[in-house]
């Protein structure tokens, strides 16, 4: 297994990761934050498949903007999720 | 926000901004261009808010509409620049002046002056999305009651 290969495998395990913490966490913030960090695994996903300009813009958009909107949304209502 | 996230965000403003500022300059040559350029530094832009409050920004709202609007009326007008060939025709391109060097052959670091109206199409798409998304972050922000936290 070549180190690309080792490290685009890593990067998209902790896609899956991150997008099940995004789920699952009962925290609104941490929630926010894991899907924040899920951008940013799929940013280097993109870099590592050779795709640099989707890369930025997935990286502007999905880990910083979204996470931005996140955080203002649950400033505005609550950070616990009720059942 | 706290101390720590308010001087970060002073830290990486700059930087933000110079970058993406550098992402839509070189989009002619390098990966990237005006949307993902303008993304960036809205992501700077997003930082102040988040870490600073809407209430200090909220007198720029006007300046971000503005700034947008610009934006498009710019590439409009760039496009029909070329009117005389076809919509959207590269009038620039080669001819000298502005932007209008010829691209040199073989392997090369890439020229910044070539490619015609595609830096100022870059540019005027930069500003656009830059001013579009942070109004729709500060717009957001500002919502509902005025809290700064």
């Amino acid at each position: 297994m070549t180190l690309w290969a080792a490290m685009l495998t890593m990067a998209l395990v902790m896609v899956v990761i991150a997008s099940v913490l995004a789920v699952v966490l009962r925290d609104l913030l941490a929630a926010a934050l894991a899907l924040g960090a899920q951008g940013l695994l799929l940013s280097l996903a993109f870099y590592l498949l050779q795709a640099p300009d989707v890369a930025i813009a997935q990286a502007g958009v999905g880990a910083a903007l979204t996470t931005a909107i996140f955080l203002l949304a649950i400033w505005k209502t609550r950070r616990k999720e009720e059942e | 926000m706290t101390v720590v996230v308010r001087t970060i965000t002073r830290i990486l403003l700059p930087i933000s901004l110079v970058f993406g500022g550098y992402v839509i300059m070189h989009g002619h040559l390098t990966p990237g261009g005006g949307f993902q350029g303008g993304a960036v530094a809205a992501s700077g832009l997003a930082m102040v808010v988040v870490a600073f409050g809407a209430s200090r920004l909220a007198g720029r709202k006007g300046l971000l509409s503005s700034l947008e609007s610009l934006g498009g009326v710019a590439f409009a007008a760039l496009g029909f620049l070329g009117l005389g060939l076809t919509f959207f025709a590269n009038v620039l391109a080669g001819a000298g002046g502005l932007f209008g060097n010829s691209v040199p052959y073989g392997p090369n670091p890439g020229d910044l002056n070539t490619a015609g109206t595609l830096p100022l199409m870059n540019w005027a798409v930069g500003f656009k999305v830059l001013a579009g998304l942070g109004a729709v972050v500060l717009l957001f922000a500002l919502f509902g009651e005025n809290h700064d936290r």
